[in-house]
């Protein structure tokens, strides 16, 4: 650094901003050692323990695969001292099964088939954002049936009630509030039972696909809706006073697991992570997409950065998808649910009988699938635990040359050792916890 | 691709628009020196970094010289509420790349991840072993050459126990 670029210091401090690119990440980050850089092999050949600890000894431990806080098979390895945690290592990959290279040997019409098992809890977004990067590189993301992009965002926010139940659920079974998680599975059961009844499954739907949805939504799916609409808000008001107006739950979360903003941001970190740091950052608001730019909700943030606010954020974002479920439940149009176009939708069930031609894209699209210009594209929307990402490569052929999905799980994750660092093992779990990671989207 | 003969450029790096985005293609020598630009620019989120092996699509039009690996890196910017993609070639030859861990330390996993699946690797990385994979896997799954379905499913020490077990079990 030449004298010309020193910040100008006076007799109080430097008076002017640093620029962002000189920042370091030992500047942006508030303690750099919280992250545990050791191998597999590196810690296999460490010494065995004393049989005498003395005072500064610390001690390594696994935390997972199978440990049941670390949401299916996380593992961490953790360094401590004492009761202490002073450095952590998340370590993924158990579930990883290669679907990105999945994703390269199914056409685009199967795609969503393999998209939809990343994050398990929030099938219906997968679906979602690689339909609308398909969509992109087609050229018909403006094409969508007005009914189809209602119906989608019907799903997406249901989804995200539906992922942040179960989320209650199981922050409150990790805290030591079981029957939190008894409710919690309760009414996303509610939830799930919709899904059923509109998409044949409760999990891993295929439903919405590239051009629109697979189908329309069945009769008496408003009457469906409203019930839901109906029965969660006093669950949510239960939870309020079993859980949020309860001392015993404030003092497990509040305080515990604090990262800051500039920490969050550092790192990558979106979604209820970063809203609770303070961060006004919603995709749904700042860089809309479908049509969440004419319904009215507000992004909730936090101000602490703690378990407790990222536990606030997702309770209320349930009444926030409600209030986007009602409005949508008014707005919904009629007309089509998917785009009638014969290179990407196949035509009707009866056209087949009476046209040929109808028969021959019915057998092309089923058989070959339909080509996409060649092109790269990224399309980014929130989903319940931050943002989701499709990067898809086409080479101008019926399969993606490189499907690439931006998970947000596995960003989030790098946030686990900061949050840690300094607190206790057993805030460890509520920690782990109020991240809220899928594996599956994690090791994908 | 753009129609226009004059190329738009952004930090000397030439600018193509794919689908209404903005991509930037700095060469391997600019790269950092691009990120650094843009993060003075304001896109302090560094979304998503990966990688793509173009060894069966090598014909793409690019204003670089195409090279069979890429990085791409999709940045954020929260005030400005704007997105901008990095594309850079990075050799067979020679696959390396400065890290951007000190820049945006979320990369990190990132790197890890693309390394372990593509075999790019990060100079200056803090840590940059698998990820994903087995820490003692042979090869990186996601490149072209590595078949679908070409090696069994492999658990480590299989072999000790099959044999300790015996085969009457």
């Amino acid at each position: 650094m030449t004298l010309a670029e020193t910040p100008r210091l006076t007799s109080e401090a430097g008076q002017e901003m640093v620029p962002r690119s000189r920042l370091t990440a030992k500047e942006l980050l508030r303690e750099s050692g919280a992250v545990l850089r050791l191998s597999e092999a590196e810690v296999a050949a460490l010494p065995e323990e004393n049989e005498d600890p003395s005072e500064d000894q610390t001690m390594i431990i696994n935390m997972g695969p199978q440990h049941p806080s670390t949401h299916g098979v996380l593992r961490l390895m953790l360094e401590l001292k004492g009761e202490q945690v002073l450095r952590c290592k998340p370590i993924v990959g158990y579930l990883h099964t290669g679907m990105e290279k999945t994703g390269e040997e199914l056409t685009y019409l199967q795609g969503a088939t393999n998209v939809t098992r990343m994050d398990y809890a929030s099938p219906l977004t997968n679906e979602l954002v690689f339909s609308m990067a398909v969509e992109k590189l087609l050229g018909i993301d403006a094409d969508i049936p007005e009914r189809a992009v209602w119906i989608r965002m019907l799903l997406s926010e249901l989804n995200r009630m539906s992922s942040h139940l179960l989320f209650l659920a199981s922050n409150g079974m990790d805290i030591g509030a079981v029957s939190m998680m008894l409710y919690g599975w309760r009414e996303r059961e509610e939830v799930l039972r919709f899904f059923q009844k509109v998409t044949g499954l409760r999990m891993n739907h295929n439903f919405i696909r590239p051009g629109g949805v697979a189908a329309d939504l069945p009769d008496g799916w408003r009457d469906d809706v409203r019930r839901l609409l109906e029965l969660i808000p006093p669950r949510l008001d239960e939870y309020d006073t079993l859980m949020t107006e309860q001392p015993l739950w404030r003092q497990r979360l509040q305080g515990v697991g604090v990262i800051t903003a500039q920490e969050a941001i550092a790192l990558g970190v979106t979604g209820p992570i970063l809203r609770s740091t303070g961060i006004e950052w919603d995709l749904r608001r700042d860089q809309p997409y479908l049509h969440y730019d004419e319904v009215d909700f507000d992004v909730v943030v936090g101000s602490y950065g703690d378990c407790f606010d990222r536990y606030a954020i997702r309770l209320n974002e349930v009444r926030e998808s409600m209030r986007i479920v009602a409005q949508v439940l008014d707005r919904m149009p009629p007309g089509d649910y998917r785009i009638q176009d014969k290179k990407v939708t196949p035509p009707p069930r009866a056209r087949i009988d009476e046209s040929m031609e109808a028969l021959i894209h019915h057998f092309k699209i089923f058989t070959e699938g339909f080509k996409v210009p060649e092109g790269e594209v990224y399309v980014a929307i929130e989903s319940p635990r931050g943002e989701i990402g499709c990067y898809i490569v086409s080479d101008g052929s019926a399969k993606p040359y490189r499907l690439h999905v931006r998970a947000p799980s596995f960003v989030n994750l790098q946030a686990l050792p900061h949050m840690m660092h300094g607190g206790l093992i057993a805030d460890a779990v509520a920690v782990i916890s109020s991240v809220d990671p899928i594996l599956g989207e994690v090791d994908r | 691709m753009t129609d226009t003969p004059e190329l738009e450029s952004l930090h000397g790096c030439p600018v193509t628009w794919s689908c209404g985005q903005q991509v930037v293609h700095p060469d391997r020598e600019g790269y950092l020196a691009l990120l650094q630009a843009l993060a003075d620019d304001g896109f302090h989120l560094l979304v998503d970094l990966c990688a793509v092996d173009h060894l069966t699509h090598p014909g793409r039009s690019l204003p670089v010289p195409p090279e069979r690996f890429e990085v791409v890196v999709n940045l954020l910017s929260l005030n400005e509420r704007r997105r901008v993609r990095v594309r850079v070639q990075v050799p067979e030859a020679d696959p390396t790349l400065p890290s951007l861990f000190d820049l945006f330390p979320g990369t990190e996993a990132m790197e890890r991840e693309a390394y372990d699946m593509f075999g790019v690797l990060f100079t200056g990385h803090p840590d940059l072993t698998r990820i994903l994979m087995p820490e003692d896997w042979d090869g990186h799954p996601l490149r072209k050459d590595y078949a679908v379905g070409r090696i069994p499913v492999q658990f480590k020490g299989a072999d000790e126990r099959g044999m300790a077990r015996g085969a009457g079990s």
